[in-house]
């Protein structure tokens, strides 16, 4: 493509971009999207509860000796498998990022 | 050792001993009344992660991110007193765990929580009106270098960050495909909104972050992904008051 | 008299601790609300919608900031970042008052996120007061100190807490911020009576008073345990340590701290109407003057 070209394509998709641009905002204004970040990271000052529970535990706190228990969402998810559908499953390497979407 | 190192030490180590001095109303050994301090620091710094990284959270469940922060909040107590920036080596921490190694994921996710909570906090900034754009020459918007408000935050992964954090975080979203994901975070008034960026639209934002021209980025872009449109990406740069300049 | 919103200055009213999930229902509607504490910490970010929702609510209600992270009675030197912050946060918004807590958090540049207690001996006390020079001199205004919630005591100590705070003031000029609860709660845990607290207590020092609800528990021996959790209404035997402590210090502006399980609005704001109904029952005959020196800082702070 020559310059010219290239300028024309880039300034037609700036257009492009403007005017979609302009159809959503006023959609996406109406929406509350919080996900809970406004809760996180509060500073005060109350006292936790009482004098039995987390803080008391004796386990090893180098992290050797804690066992994770199968449970939570990550049990739903198998993103381990590749793309190409060779299952991975349990595997530990992440994906290859040049991948066709 | 000092009167507070000694607190401390003790207050994270439940195996170390009370301080010694430290008295009920009967100037008897205080005992079981010192883990009202353990509780405090722990539960509160628990309740922090927890509200902090909740994907990771529903990921893993309670239990796991109960005792994951446990060892965390030991490992790496906060380094400053704004609880709102609490948990920035939670992410190499997930990827360093040996038992979370066949999660791979779970650091890129951990990082993009903390990129929202980031963008919720940063500066504000006014926006350029779009409208620069339209009314520039094309020769001179090809030349145009782009600003970017604080709030804005990239993100490039091998794994499909964005649909994982979806699939916990909104209702009625699918389950999460294996591919790689690249997010774009805006805050277009005072809510950080992650978005999937198509492919090549990370090349182009990370491109026109570091100071590349629009052309030179577009060219960079292009190079990675040959059929590359910045119509969307740069949509979602306008849509989210992502740019705050426009210069030569 | 305060039909004429001051906010430069904190009412003699009540007032609640501001949390995000009431900015709608206070700016629709505050009740006998007249006044507002936030926590420093969390408007010392550098932007977004906390420090908005703050330009809006201190065009309408006079602002108490409230520091948890100063660690004033820190063995170390005070964080200058942290001081740095604070003075940047004091100085746009100009609130009503700045108080902080007779406690320590962080320790070797580590901060514990929670207020742990201090042995009140001599070197605590020009620690403390060191500390308090440095903040006030910095933010160019007086401060409040608030007595901790007690669960221990140390050894050590050679001062009771009152005849501690009231030298703390008379050396640095501050001002004292009385919680009740924690009078309460230090009082049960450690085995005195919390009336006699008060009486023992500079009064006239008092700024600001603070209420809030605890939890219970027990130690080892069974002896009750009580918990500054604010998580739940404020109980009956601390309202009526808020009437004794109002009877003798005069109306002061009261103040209802709920942090955790915090409620919806018509739940605090019912808290603030009963601490509005303690000020109202404030017999004429009450002492209602702060000290010369509280005075004499609230003159200087307004001008």
């Amino acid at each position: 493509m020559s310059t010219t070209k290239k300028t024309l394509a880039i300034a037609s998709a700036v257009a492009a971009a403007l005017t979609a641009a302009a159809t959503t905002q006023a959609a996406a204004q109406a929406k509350e999207k919080c996900y809970g970040v406004s809760e996180a990271g509060q500073n005060d000052c109350a006292a936790g509860p009482g004098t039995t529970c987390a803080g008391t535990s004796t386990v090893d706190y180098q992290g050797n000796a804690w066992t994770l228990v199968d449970a939570g969402t990550c049990t739903e998810i198998d993103v381990p498998d590749m793309a190409d559908g060779s299952a991975r499953s349990g595997s530990l390497e992440p994906l290859d990022r040049d991948l066709p979407a | 050792m000092t009167r507070q190192q000694d607190f401390t030490r003790a207050v994270l180590d439940a195996r170390l001993p009370v301080p010694e001095g430290l008295v009920d109303g009967s100037n008897q050994p205080a005992g079981r009344r010192f883990s009202v301090y353990r509780n405090n620091v722990a539960v509160s710094l628990t309740e922090a992660l927890h509200k902090g990284f909740p994907v990771i959270a529903r990921l893993l469940g309670q239990e796991n991110m109960d005792g994951i922060a446990g060892l965390f909040l030991r490992a790496h107590p906060p380094r400053s007193p704004l609880m709102m920036h609490y948990g920035a080596e939670f992410p190499a921490f997930l990827r360093d765990l040996a038992q979370l190694s066949h999660l791979g994921y779970l650091p890129d996710v951990a990082q993009l929580e903390l990129a929202l909570r980031r963008s919720y906090h940063a500066a504000d900034t006014s926006l350029i009106d779009p409208q620069m754009l339209d009314t520039r020459a094309p020769e001179a918007l090809m030349a145009s270098r782009f600003r970017f408000a604080p709030a804005v935050a990239l993100l490039q992964s091998p794994w499909p960050i964005h649909s994982i954090w979806r699939y916990n975080s909104v209702d009625g979203a699918p389950k999460p495909d294996a591919r790689a994901e690249d997010v774009l975070i805006t805050r277009p008034d005072y809510d950080p909104v992650p978005h999937l960026l198509p492919p090549g639209g990370a090349t182009w934002i990370a491109a026109l972050m570091a100071g590349e021209t629009l052309a030179q980025a577009t060219e960079t872009a292009s190079r990675m992904q040959p059929d590359f449109d910045l119509s969307a990406p740069l949509a979602l740069l306008i849509e989210g008051a992502a740019l705050i300049d426009l210069s030569q | 008299m305060f039909d004429t919103p001051d906010r430069s200055a904190l009412p003699a009213r009540p007032g609640v601790g501001y949390k995000p999930q009431h900015y709608q229902a206070i700016m629709a509607d505050a009740g006998c609300v007249q006044w507002l504490e936030i926590h420093a910490e969390n408007y010392m970010g550098d932007g977004g919608r906390p420090l908005a929702q703050l330009r809006h609510l201190a065009e309408r209600f006079a602002i108490s900031v409230h520091g948890v992270g100063l660690s004033i009675g820190g063995a170390e030197a005070l964080d200058p970042d942290h001081l740095a912050r604070l003075k940047h946060l004091v100085g746009w918004l100009n609130p009503a008052s700045f108080s902080e807590h007779l406690a320590w958090s962080t320790h070797d540049s580590h901060f514990y996120n929670d207020l742990l207690p201090l042995p009140y001996t001599n070197a605590t006390l020009t620690r403390v007061c060191d500390h308090i020079d440095q903040v006030q001199q910095v933010l160019a205004r007086p401060m409040l100190l608030e007595n901790p919630s007690s669960y221990l005591a140390f050894a050590e100590s050679t001062w009771d807490e009152p005849a501690f705070l009231q030298e703390i003031a008379r050396r640095t000029g501050c001002g004292l911020l009385l919680d009740v609860n924690n009078v309460f709660v230090s009082a049960t845990n450690l085995g005195y009576r919390p009336q006699a607290y008060i009486d023992a207590y500079p009064l006239d020092l008092v700024g600001e008073i603070h209420l809030g609800g605890h939890d219970e528990d027990e130690d080892e021996h069974g002896a009750p345990l009580l918990i500054d959790s604010h998580g739940a209404e404020v109980v009956d035997p601390v309202w009526a340590l808020l009437d004794y402590t109002l009877a003798r210090s005069g109306a002061r502006p009261t103040l209802v701290e709920w942090d955790t399980d915090v409620p919806d609005w018509p739940v605090l704001e019912a808290e603030a109407a009963r601490a509005a109904a303690a000020l109202a029952r404030i017999s004429p005959e009450a002492p209602a003057q702060l000290s010369a020196q509280l005075s004499a800082q609230g003159q200087a702070r307004t001008e």
